[in-house]
């Protein structure tokens, strides 16, 4: 068992010293929402009200972006290049491997979760958050939810080259719904349901409340438990080490 | 088990996918410390039947022990054992060999020394560039290197020249000849036949997912066939005898010419190669 630990320390020490080494990667996962939360806070910088929504909104899409879209590219990536096959015919248990590369991912969303929360202390008028355990629980939850996701949605994606097509026909609708259910008030009954529904304005709603509101969301916790039991079944059940020829 | 067990033990394997049987009854036993060819055309059977050893496929049927362990269990102490140079295995871009190396000896109890390994692998003068930044014979080079960096005692090489050139391909010659003088069993696919011939103690030729004939590179040859006698008269006709006793056919032939006077022009002697063999045996009836 300490051995599976050290072996897992040492895969995620590999992957974060990977990451950094990837421009493309770390500009797309981690600096791309910090640069719309830069731009929507020098648009909404009159509305405290308009901030409020802003900020954890751009927290849910950090989360999103950090394990949904990364992970995916990344599993699909080391699939089609044979990477996961060579890794999967040496002693490295399973186990200590997606450890080190789900790591990997929790430590952007957490790094990403802490920019945008002294972010919103320092220039939106947020203030430190109501609740730091709520805040932990709901970015826990949506972290495994994402995270799963990711991977179960590589198994779609056919090829490297289709991936981007991929990711963004999921990971830019659901920003653009999500966000706009939770910020308005007049967005059309069906549109909510769906956006209800979606794992995102749960995760939003939660960090919204740990964050500004200070109320406690635990029907949005349950819809991302669920979906992060559906992502978890479908990650491990579907999951390939080699392209498909 | 003891020491003289066969290091690789397969009977009536077999592997279908689909309406399609891949693998249909394959018996080998490979002994300890051996160079086993396993030599087809494309899509003959012989990367299925290796990737069911090293345990990246299940089987249909039958019966295999690699090292005393069934491959299908995945067990981690029998991949501590054994080394895999895959047909197209990718490696991060965003690495060095020598990262890659040092990460990869981690993974096993006993690993070699990471520079002896580069220096083997002559990849010391590209130790610490990034892997994207290799060429192809560099890749498969570091893919060798990675192989050997756990000090298996079995080692499965799919393909390992295709694409080199000529230099690179006798510098791969020479590894796997050295890693044999230290003991190490080798398993080796390739559509080559110089490389067969070449690296092999014994080779089995597969074709449509079975095993057409096994035995040393030599003896394959012999056996399917006969000496052939070639030479031109001096007409310029080409004249081809084949024999099993070359000798006093030759006596023969040579006693005849010096008797009308005449010289047997291009004469030549010749044991089937295993192309011949290869092609005889793997030809659509």
């Amino acid at each position: 068992m300490p051995e599976t630990i050290v072996l897992g320390w040492r895969q995620y020490r590999l992957e974060r010293s990977m990451f950094w080494r990837n421009p493309s990667a770390a500009f797309f996962n981690f600096l791309l929402p910090l640069l719309f939360l830069a731009g929507g806070g020098l648009i909404l910088k009159g509305s405290q009200h308009d901030l409020d929504r802003l900020v954890p909104s751009i927290a849910g899409m950090s989360v999103m972006s950090t394990t949904f879209t990364a992970l995916a590219y990344n599993i699909v990536y080391l699939r089609e290049r044979g990477v996961l096959k060579r890794i999967r015919g040496t002693p490295l248990p399973t186990v200590s491997y997606f450890g080190g590369v789900v790591a990997n991912a929790v430590t952007n969303a957490a790094l990403q979760i802490g920019i945008v929360v002294l972010a919103g202390r320092a220039f939106f008028g947020i203030g430190w958050p109501q609740s730091w355990a709520a805040l932990v629980v709901f970015v826990v939850a949506g972290v495994i939810c994402f995270a799963s996701l990711g991977v179960a949605f590589a198994h779609v994606i056919p090829n490297f080259e289709s991936t981007a097509a991929y990711v963004n026909a999921v990971f830019l609708p659901v920003v653009a719904v999500s966000f706009y259910a939770f910020d308005s008030t007049s967005a059309p009954r069906f549109l909510q349901t769906i956006a209800d529904a979606l794992p995102l304005t749960p995760l939003i709603e939660g960090l919204s409340g740990a964050m500004v509101t200070g109320s406690s969301h635990l029907d949005a916790l349950a819809v991302i438990a669920l979906w992060a039991a559906l992502g978890l079944y479908l990650a491990v059940r579907g999951f390939s080490w080699e392209s498909r020829r | 088990m003891s020491e003289t067990a066969p290091a690789i033990e397969v009977s009536a394997l077999r592997k279908r996918y689909g309406d399609y049987e891949a693998v249909r009854g394959i018996d080998i036993s490979v002994r300890r410390g051996e160079v086993f060819g396993l030599l087809g055309p494309n899509g003959a059977g012989k990367t299925t039947t290796v990737e069911i050893l090293e345990g990246y496929r299940r089987r249909s049927g039958g019966d295999v022990s690699v090292l005393g362990h069934d491959p299908e269990s995945r067990s981690i102490r029998l991949r501590r054992r054994i080394g895999i140079v895959l047909q197209s295995g990718g490696i991060y871009s965003h690495v060095t060999p020598r990262e890659a190396l040092r990460h990869w000896a981690r993974f096993y109890p006993h690993p070699r020394d990471v520079e002896e390994v580069l220096a083997l692998a002559g990849l010391q003068d590209r130790a610490d560039v990034r892997t994207r930044k290799l060429s192809g014979g560099q890749l498969r080079r570091l893919d060798f290197a990675l192989a050997l960096v756990g000090d298996p005692e079995l080692i499965f090489l799919d393909e390992p020249t295709t694409g080199f050139d000529p230099e690179a391909r006798r510098a791969a010659w020479e590894t796997v000849r050295s890693l044999r003088e230290l003991g190490k069993t080798i398993v080796l696919t390739t559509h080559y036949l110089d490389e067969a011939q070449a690296l092999a103690d014994r080779v089995a030729i597969i074709k449509d997912g079975r095993i057409l004939a096994i035995g040393p590179p030599r003896e394959l040859g012999v056996g399917a066939a006969h000496y052939r006698i070639a030479y031109r008269t001096s007409s310029g006709e080409l004249i081809e005898h084949e024999t099993d006793d070359p000798t006093s056919l030759l006596a023969e032939l040579t006693a005849q010419a010096l008797a009308r006077g005449e010289r047997l022009e291009e004469l030549s002697v010749a044991r089937p190669t295993l192309e011949d063999v290869y092609l005889e045996l793997t030809a659509d009836a």
